[in-house]
């Protein structure tokens, strides 16, 4: 029986990624874990990519998982852990192994979306038995606030700093929710921490789906996007309010938008509280912020329209 | 029973994989490794094993699936070739750091650019400091023995590491030789059932795999890898007087050749050795005391025995199918550390033969020998390191 999602039964589970580890205050990824392994019934191993969550939470003799955990390298979380997948299914075909066992793989965006993609899609594609959840925070976050392809538009970050001439990032992010989809796999998915009970159904209903599935959730970064350390809920909670972040699925090629914000709040609400957008605010950098904007109401659009037709 | 064959080096190599029946392979092609893993997938198509496979998209990916799956806890296959090991490169570090027993057959062949399918030793001698154990073979018969033995010596519980089994792209891997095959039951009997070490899939013992580890320990974790190397050796030798018991095949870790009295000697990787032992025997019949020694066991490298078998000899070269591109060739430089401990020491050579698959003839080990018999006399060296068989 799978967990009812409240709370009260939340709180009485017992914690699989423990205090302890060394993650920022404020930091995003550690509550996508959390949430994640809470609405997780079964036994479970996890594989993780190289990057802020792996550094912070297994360091010499300590670690804060409570479950079986691997990392091996940076781009290569599912293929690590579609090895860990078909060792488990050789062994329980050869009746060595009779327990039901569930596989996460956990990854930022840099791991992900960048380094991580060709592995992620091998994996997708060769069918296993996992969910790949992205904590994506939009830049390299461990090595100090680099660009990657989930960088937003616009935004400033080491490597594609705001400068006197260039205003930061150029490019739009790359859609990679989608580009899983188009992998036609079983279940994709984006979700928030800001709105957990949506995030944790979504990762109940992928357990319960056999083969490849992902979830691609936004976790904010506070060091790498200058806000404030008490402000990830509220920041991802404007992500989806501003649909940055539409809260959506796609489960066997049907799309459907799981929460749909009262109020289409402006992108401005969302870029304000952030240090790393600032410069949009300067009165040169106008279009760019009028850019942003209607990138956003036209990805918004397109989606409102697929969960329509679907 | 022993069963007479006439396969490949690729077909020895996969029959020794089915009869040992690994839990999970990683599937990759590449030339001229592809048929082999090819067969194997045929023997899982037909439920010849019980393998689980992993049609991976790279081998970096085959590589860490191969890494989750001995983690996971079972036996775990691949096999590679040339860019396919140098994309590989990061995990096989991984393997060998988080001690994991995989086994991999290494179709040796030449690295780009440019572009050559052909037979050399580049792509193994550019892994030897990744903390796998090297085994060289100088034919299929070898290539088979050394791949079920592989199994015994990387999974012996004091060792918990993994190997390569090395032979030469296209001359033993495409090449047609009479061998014998072991009974499927013999291997298995020989090999035995997988032996787990903290395995992930252990449910209730959680594990963590693969730490952040910094000045604190990390200089710790490398000195028990090169601890453990040192016991490699023995382990080897142990196999194979089990190995010979039952096979009748005389292993060790490194093979002489007409070396005991010798005067001049070439020492010689894999499939070349076979035609210098022609050459040494023709010099033999000329009155000219000429030797041989071929590694089989490159990492851990035997310093003091291969030492030990070379001190009496006049003038020695050593023979690399691959380059250090400003340096000496890799082989050189393991004899040449051998040898320097010891107070008489022999003339050295190193000569560059057979890159990217160009022909090693019984003229180029002629030549080598007549400018080592001339070296024995004089007494003088004057190009230490050069390439033969060069085109001018």
């Amino acid at each position: 029986m799978a967990t009812t999602l409240t709370l009260k039964e939340l709180s009485k589970k017992e914690d699989r990624f423990t205090h302890g580890h060394r993650m920022c205050s404020g930091c995003g990824a550690p509550i996508v874990v959390k949430i994640a392994l809470m609405a997780t019934d079964y036994p479970v191993v996890i594989s993780n990519a190289t990057g802020c969550l792996e550094v912070s939470s297994c360091i010499s003799e300590f670690t804060a998982w409570n479950v079986p955990w691997i990392h091996t390298a940076f781009e290569n979380a599912a293929a690590t852990l579609s090895g860990v997948e078909t060792m488990y299914r050789s062994l329980k075909k050869q009746g060595k192994m009779d327990r039901e066992v569930k596989f996460i793989a956990f990854g930022g965006d840099g791991g992900t979306y960048d380094i991580g993609f060709q592995s992620l899609s091998g994996a997708m594609e060769r069918g296993h038995d996992m969910i790949y959840i992205c904590y994506d925070n939009g830049a390299y976050m461990n090595t100090g606030i680099q660009r990657s392809s989930a960088t937003p538009l616009g935004a400033d970050t080491t490597t594609c700093p705001a400068g006197s001439v260039i205003p930061g990032k150029l490019r739009s992010r790359k859609n990679l929710t989608k580009i899983m989809a188009a992998h036609n796999i079983p279940y994709v998915a984006q979700a928030s921490p800001s709105h957990w009970q949506d995030f944790a159904k979504k990762v109940q209903k992928a357990h319960e789906i056999k083969g490849p599935k992902f979830i691609n959730v936004i976790a904010p970064c506070n060091r790498g996007w200058r806000s404030k350390t008490n402000d990830a809920i509220l920041l991802s909670r404007l992500a989806v309010n501003t649909c940055y972040w539409p809260l959506y699925e796609i489960e066997n090629g049907t799309t459907k938008i799981t929460v749909t914000p009262k109020q289409k709040l402006p992108i401005v609400d969302f870029l304000k509280p952030q240090g790393r957008f600032k410069h949009l605010f300067s009165p040169e950098n106008e279009g760019l912020l009028t850019q942003v904007q209607d990138e956003i109401d036209r990805e918004w659009e397109k989606l409102l329209k697929e969960a329509k037709t679907d | 029973m022993a069963k007479v064959v006439a396969v490949t080096g690729n077909e020895a190599c996969a029959n020794a994989l089915r009869q040992v029946n690994p839990d999970v392979c990683g599937i990759y092609p590449i030339t001229p490794q592809t048929d082999m893993m090819q067969r194997f997938a045929s023997y899982i198509a037909d439920g010849k094993v019980d393998t689980e496979s992993i049609l991976v998209e790279s081998e970096h990916s085959s590589m860490s699936a191969c890494i989750g799956a001995a983690a996971a806890g079972g036996r775990v296959v691949t096999a590679t070739s040339s860019q396919g090991l140098a994309l590989m490169w990061e995990m096989l570090h991984i393997a060998s750091g988080d001690r994991l027993p995989i086994i991999m057959p290494v179709v040796n062949r030449a690295l780009s650019a440019p572009l050559n399918i052909h037979g050399d030793h580049s792509d193994a001698m550019g892994a030897r400091d990744t903390g796998w154990i090297q085994l060289w073979s100088e034919n299929g018969q070898e290539a088979y023995d050394n791949t079920i033995q592989a199994f015994r010596i990387g999974e012996h519980m004091e060792i918990r590491l993994p190997v390569m089994v090395c032979l030469d792209g296209f001359i033993i891997s495409h090449s047609i030789e009479r061998m014998e095959y072991l009974e499927d039951q013999e291997v298995r009997d020989f090999v035995g059932p997988f032996k787990n070490f903290l395995p992930l899939l252990d449910l209730d013992k959680p594990k963590s795999y693969g730490p952040l580890i910094l000045t604190d320990l990390y200089h710790e974790y490398k000195r028990a890898q090169h601890e453990v190397m040192t016991k490699v050796k023995d382990v080897v030798l142990d196999v194979a007087k089990d190995f010979e018991k039952l096979s009748g095949r005389k292993y060790g870790i490194f093979e002489t050749y007409r070396l005991e009295d010798a005067d001049i000697a070439i020492v010689i990787l894999n499939s070349a050795a076979g035609t210098t032992k022609d050459v040494i025997d023709e010099f033999r019949d000329k009155g000219i005391k000429a030797g041989l020694l071929k590694p089989r066991l490159f990492r851990p490298f035997p310093f003091e025995e291969v030492a030990e078998a070379l001190k009496h000899v006049k003038a020695v070269c050593v023979m690399d199918r691959a380059d250090s591109f400003g340096g000496y060739g890799p082989l050189f430089m393991e004899v040449a550390s051998a040898l320097y401990p010891l107070e008489r020491k022999p003339l050295l050579l190193n000569k560059v033969y057979g890159l990217g698959g160009r022909d090693y003839l019984p003229s180029h080990a002629a030549q080598v020998l007549t400018e080592l018999h001339d070296i024995s006399r004089s007494g003088k060296v004057n190009v230490l390191k050069e390439y033969i068989g060069v085109r001018e």
